[in-house]
């Protein structure tokens, strides 16, 4: 009998060996932000979200995830697969010309995606007016957002967060993934970031900050957020850039759109304790037998 | 008789700015439909959305001056089913143009973005707030819709249409009271153009307040001989095409004139017409790729060449082209 615990850490490594396994046939993209948040989107999805599990039909009461940090698509290509919003096979076709998984989440090519993101702070302010749209409808489900670190540096993003407290969001619950590093460099370098809890505090929102590779540490902090009334909740995820693959983790190098090798792929999925016979799946596409 | 007192005036009226009536015209569409909200940015007292706000408080979401959230958080309620009408000045819809872009048009959401202050027409608070380029720029966004009404009455049933069109739209309004131009059996509809004026020399295709001015332009051609027809072009994408080319065929040349830059607005959308069906000679009366300042619009628009003798002139030239002769 396997623990609902472990089931879930064995759908995250999924999940960040289908990121690779994308990133490696498309021949660019960004497996360190995909991985710093395979294990939050892995929680939402498997857990959290309502209708659970989540379907494609689209209810207008049903709970949104919008990936504001659209660059980390493949996790979030990959989770939905994993949970029968996507065909697995569809995984192949990332960043390829005609097909499904574009290179930043769209909601005109891929059916489950909430809204278009690829421009940071705009998937965040798209999140507060669907939470505004839905409490106007008197729906009561939750909007979850998940932000970048180096994200927060967009202004928008602070005109959200006031907005989001002045009208006392609170089915919105916003995710910061925060693996310190952002394209170039660590944050701190390029423009930092803290004090960053009293900076979400100060805006007035309710503050979490949570191991975001801890699958009980995440899950207890949406429901800690869903308990939460009057103000919207951002959970502060302190992760891993490249978590999961031992020579990416901590490493701005795996940050931006790179071309991974054949060698780094085997590497990888090594260190993600992949089969050896599903390797030469993913070296080959196969999604399917993945 | 409190009940008189408290109920808004519903019609744009003869004096009216185009924000005036767009205010009110949503009043009396809130009044039919529960289906539409409208989004503010602290500005409501200039585009007209008070009027809303007094009737319909519930169905007015404020977002503070932050115009870049608030039009990307429009995308996030229209996909909820609700139609929100985002307003504020046309410089901060430009503004956020990249979040219209990302949020609202590659999504097709139904959302109606409405600037007011458009143009020189802002008159005295100078080159920071009049909007220039708002046509170009979302003209050039994929699929989208994109008005510019020329009378209150106009601009009050665009609005109504633009709430019952499936899509993403930018409308002008405008600041400065406006002449009443249209009649009561006008009726606009998107994408159609109409012949106010006939005329068999020249025609003139006009937006906005230039409406009223090419009609003045007409009367002095009248004047001197020259026959020139004025086509009122509320629509600048879709453009009516159909209108141009029987235009083209019965007049041979065209004056734009639009309170835009010459680049990118009405000007180079009906060339963009007319070099791919019956390229004839055009001239364009707008901004001349500079920016405005402060004055009162009508001085405004004398000193950037705007008003109905600049019209005039640019009728006369059109005319030495199509005629061969020199410029």
């Amino acid at each position: 009998m396997v623990s609902v615990r472990t089931a879930l850490m064995d759908l995250a490594k999924r999940v960040r060996r289908h990121s690779l396994g994308m990133i490696y046939h498309a021949g660019s993209g960004h497996p360190g932000g995909s991985l710093s948040a395979a294990d939050i989107l892995t929680v939402l999805y498997a857990r959290e979200l309502r209708p659970k599990p989540p379907r494609l039909d689209r209810p207008p009461d049903r709970d949104r995830f919008i990936l504001s940090k659209g660059h980390a698509c493949p996790a979030l290509y990959a989770i939905a697969a994993e949970v029968g919003l996507l065909p697995r096979e569809a995984l192949a076709g990332f960043r390829k010309i005609g097909c499904t998984c574009q290179g930043h989440p769209h909601v005109g090519s891929t059916p489950f995606v909430e809204t278009s993101t690829g421009s940071l702070g705009q998937g965040f302010s798209a999140a507060i007016g669907v939470a505004l749209g839905l409490r106007l409808q008197g729906h009561g489900s939750r909007v979850y957002v998940m932000l970048g670190d180096g994200e927060l540096q967009e202004g928008e993003v602070w005109e959200g967060a006031m907005c989001a407290t002045h009208h006392g969001l609170d089915n919105l619950c916003a995710v910061v993934d925060y693996n310190k590093m952002q394209s170039d460099e660590y944050n701190k370098n390029i423009m930092d970031l803290e004090p960053l809890d009293e900076k979400w505090k100060a805006f007035g929102w309710n503050v979490l900050q949570i191991n975001g590779h801890d699958l009980d540490a995440i899950a207890r902090a949406f429901v800690s957020a869903k308990a939460y009334q009057g103000r919207p909740t951002a959970i502060i995820a302190h992760t891993i850039k490249g978590r999961g693959v031992s020579f990416m983790e901590g490493s701005p190098l795996w940050h931006g759109s790179v071309k991974l090798k054949r060698e780094e792929l085997v590497a990888a999925l090594r260190d993600l304790d992949t089969p050896p016979e599903t390797i030469d799946a993913y070296l080959e596409g196969r999604f399917d037998d993945v | 008789m409190t009940c008189e007192r408290s109920t808004p005036t519903l019609v744009g009226t003869s004096g009216d700015s185009l924000r005036e009536a767009f205010g009110k015209a949503l009043v009396e569409l809130g009044q039919k439909r529960d289906d539409f909200v409208v989004l503010d940015a602290d500005v409501a007292g200039g585009t007209g959305t008070h009027h809303f706000r007094g009737a319909f408080p519930d169905r007015f979401i404020q977002f503070g001056i932050a115009e870049q959230n608030m039009m990307a958080a429009a995308g996030g309620i229209a996909s909820t089913g609700l139609i929100p009408f985002v307003t504020t000045f046309a410089v901060f819809c430009l503004r956020a143009l990249e979040q219209a872009r990302l949020s609202i048009v590659y999504p097709r959401r139904n959302v109606k973005i409405v600037g007011s202050h458009p143009g020189l027409d802002v008159g005295p608070d100078g080159a920071s707030a009049q909007a220039l380029e708002d046509l170009a720029a979302f003209r050039a966004l994929p699929g989208m819709v994109v008005i510019s009404p020329c009378d209150p009455l106009e601009v009050t049933q665009a609005t109504a249409a633009i709430l019952d069109y499936e899509g993403p739209v930018y409308m002008r309004t405008g600041r400065s009271p406006a002449r009443r131009i249209l009649g009561p059996e006008y009726r606009f509809e998107i994408g159609r153009g109409k012949v106010l004026r006939d005329g068999w020399d020249v025609t003139i295709v006009a937006c906005g307040v230039e409406v009223g001015r090419a009609l003045d332009a007409a009367e002095l051609l009248h004047h001197g001989g020259i026959s020139a027809r004025v086509v009122n072009m509320p629509t600048i994408k879709p453009l009516d095409g159909e209108l141009l080319v029987r235009c083209a065929r019965e007049t041979g040349c065209f004056v734009t004139a639009e309170d835009h830059n010459v680049y990118g607005g009405l000007g180079g959308a009906v060339s963009e017409v007319l070099v791919h069906t019956i390229p004839c000679p055009v001239e364009f009366v707008g901004v001349r790729d500079r920016f405005g300042e402060s004055g009162e619009p009508e001085e405004l628009a004398e000193k950037f060449g705007l008003t109905a003798p600049y019209i005039a002139e640019a009728a006369k030239r059109v005319l030495r082209r199509k005629r061969g002769g020199k410029t």
